[in-house]
């Protein structure tokens, strides 16, 4: 590779008092890459998005994005949440959602300039919400929600995406339709994402790389380095059986979550 | 004798503050709806009238009190910033507290019977030049806070999640649009008293967003509703001798059934 990557992680830990999420925890991502984050509920997933975001600080280690700490570069980083309901009667369209995404950080901001209306137009193009971009974002369905969100993060031209369980609560054809608008971003314009997820299987075809934090530990590598039986078992410190069954990544034998914090 | 009285200095000075009290209050409104803080408003208006009280009963000036016992409310929610159930029954659990307050000021203040009912229901026409001054600044103050802080403020009210990860401060907006509100409310106290509030910081608001889905459009359109309702009031108080605050309540709440109706039938 020969551009600099643009999320560097050397040896990043997150502890909460006594219980540590992860540690030594370094990887790179290079431009382009499609990085999935998986593991169990409460194994640092979100943990670790907010760290790249800025929001929390290491234990220990240090993460940089494009060489500088993320909270001095946030600006421009691209975050897609999992989908919330709006309320029905939110004074708020689909392109004022968008627009945020833009502007909403500028204190005394005046009128949309021409050219960020351009912007906000070629966002709602781009993952074809032009349609409903005047409706109100609470009559919505979730999916087209999370079409506008995608929208919202990329309108800013983002460097990194960072996304949370974007496709909890959505059919399977948006999860699709998300994904490949995710997917279609890094590939035209190289920006690495950032996936966040409890199932590997919908991100299947475009995911490059996982990274698998369970019980304070992690692995990270391709799909079959990390969905294996060998790894996963390492990793929960028990037998943990992964199949492929129709070309779908199963886990057998997932210690009970709430059983495993302690 | 209403042409006569349209003459007279105090129609005037009730008039300007109506106009002050309602640009603020309508375009509050908007974030106070749009985060679901209603019962809020209510919690740090009764507790206005708890410093009120306070501030009778040690022969302070009650609008002193006032400013202050919202603030403090305010602040407290603000800092706090609760979700959900729990943002409920705290700001209820507060609120009744601070009546029970209110009442023992008001029961160890002597001549509470005239002041009482102002402050719950609002004097409107007691507006002295001195206080529609001290309105003035006080609107001066919301307004323009409002307009440097409007766009993060919106982010932050209508997309939290988002609005954080893009580096909004969104606790300390939190934090000030409650001051915001506090001294928007006790603005309002002055129009239409302690227990009627919510008809210019919700009722407008609430029917400007069955209206449109514009969130600018939604801020002009709370604020004229508000305007309507408290100079139309007035007017109608020349006319009839009524309580004024009774006339407000009943053109605000009309047009939020009519905005309401029309939202159905789209």
């Amino acid at each position: 590779m020969s551009t600099p990557p643009v999320v560097s992680a050397e040896g990043l830990a997150l502890r909460f008092g006594e219980r540590e999420l992860f540690g030594g925890l370094s990887f790179q991502l290079g431009r382009g890459e499609f990085l999935a984050v998986l593991g169990p509920n409460g194994s640092g997933k979100t943990s670790l998005v907010r760290l790249l975001l800025g929001l929390t600080q290491p234990s220990a280690g240090r993460v940089t994005i494009e060489g500088r700490e993320p909270s001095t570069n946030r600006a421009c980083v691209g975050y897609v949440p999992q989908q919330r309901a709006f309320e029905r009667d939110l004074p708020l369209r689909g392109r004022d959602l968008v627009r945020l995404g833009l502007d909403g950080h500028r204190y005394a901001a005046g009128r949309l300039a021409a050219s960020d209306r351009a912007r906000i137009d070629a966002a709602l193009v781009a993952v074809g919400a032009s349609a409903y971009a005047d409706a109100p974002v609470g009559v919505l369905s979730g999916g087209e929600q999370q079409r506008l969100r995608v929208a919202q993060a990329l309108v800013c031209d983002p460097r990194l995406l960072l996304v949370d369980e974007p496709l909890l609560s959505l059919d399977l054809a948006y999860q699709r339709i998300v994904v490949g608008l995710i997917d279609r971003r890094r590939r035209d314009a190289g920006t690495p994402v950032v996936f966040v997820t409890h199932d590997v299987n919908p991100i299947l075809p475009v995911v490059d790389r996982v990274l698998y934090l369970a019980g304070g530990t992690w692995a990270i590598g391709s799909v079959d380095e990390v969905m294996s039986t060998e790894t996963l078992s390492r990793l929960y410190g028990t037998e943990v059986d992964v199949l492929r069954v129709r070309g779908r990544v199963v886990v057998v034998g997932v210690p009970d979550e709430h059983h495993h914090e302690h | 004798m209403f042409w006569q009285l349209l003459q007279e200095h105090f129609v005037h000075t009730a008039l300007l503050a109506g106009a002050v009290v309602s640009v603020v209050a309508g375009a509050i409104g908007v974030f106070v709806v749009a985060r679901g803080v209603s019962f809020a408003v209510h919690a740090i208006s009764e507790l206005g009238f708890t410093g009120a009280a306070g501030a009778l009963v040690i022969g302070l000036d009650p609008v002193i009190g006032m400013v202050s016992g919202s603030l403090v409310v305010g602040a407290i929610l603000g800092v706090l910033s609760l979700r959900g159930s729990e943002r409920d029954s705290a700001t209820g659990a507060v609120l009744a507290f601070g009546l029970g307050l209110g009442v023992l000021f008001l029961s160890l203040y002597q001549g509470y019977a005239t002041e009482a009912t102002n402050l719950l229901f609002g004097s409107i026409v007691g507006v002295s030049d001195n206080q529609l001054r001290s309105l003035v600044a006080v609107a001066a103050i919301v307004a323009v806070a409002l307009a440097v802080i409007y766009r993060p403020l919106l982010f932050s009210s209508v997309d939290p999640e988002v609005a954080e990860a893009r580096g909004v401060p969104v606790r300390a907006l939190s934090v000030a649009m409650f001051l915001l509100l506090a001294l928007a409310t006790a603005a309002t106290i002055q129009v239409v008293g302690v227990l009627l509030v919510l008809t210019l910081v919700i009722t407008p608001a609430a029917a400007a967003q069955r209206l449109t889905a514009r969130p600018g459009a939604a801020i002009l359109l709370s604020i004229a509703i508000a305007l309507a309702s408290t100079e139309g009031g007035i007017l109608l108080s020349l006319e009839k001798d009524w309580p004024t605050s009774f006339f407000i309540t009943t053109i605000s709440f009309t047009i939020y059934v009519v905005a309401r109706l029309r939202a159905a039938r789209r």
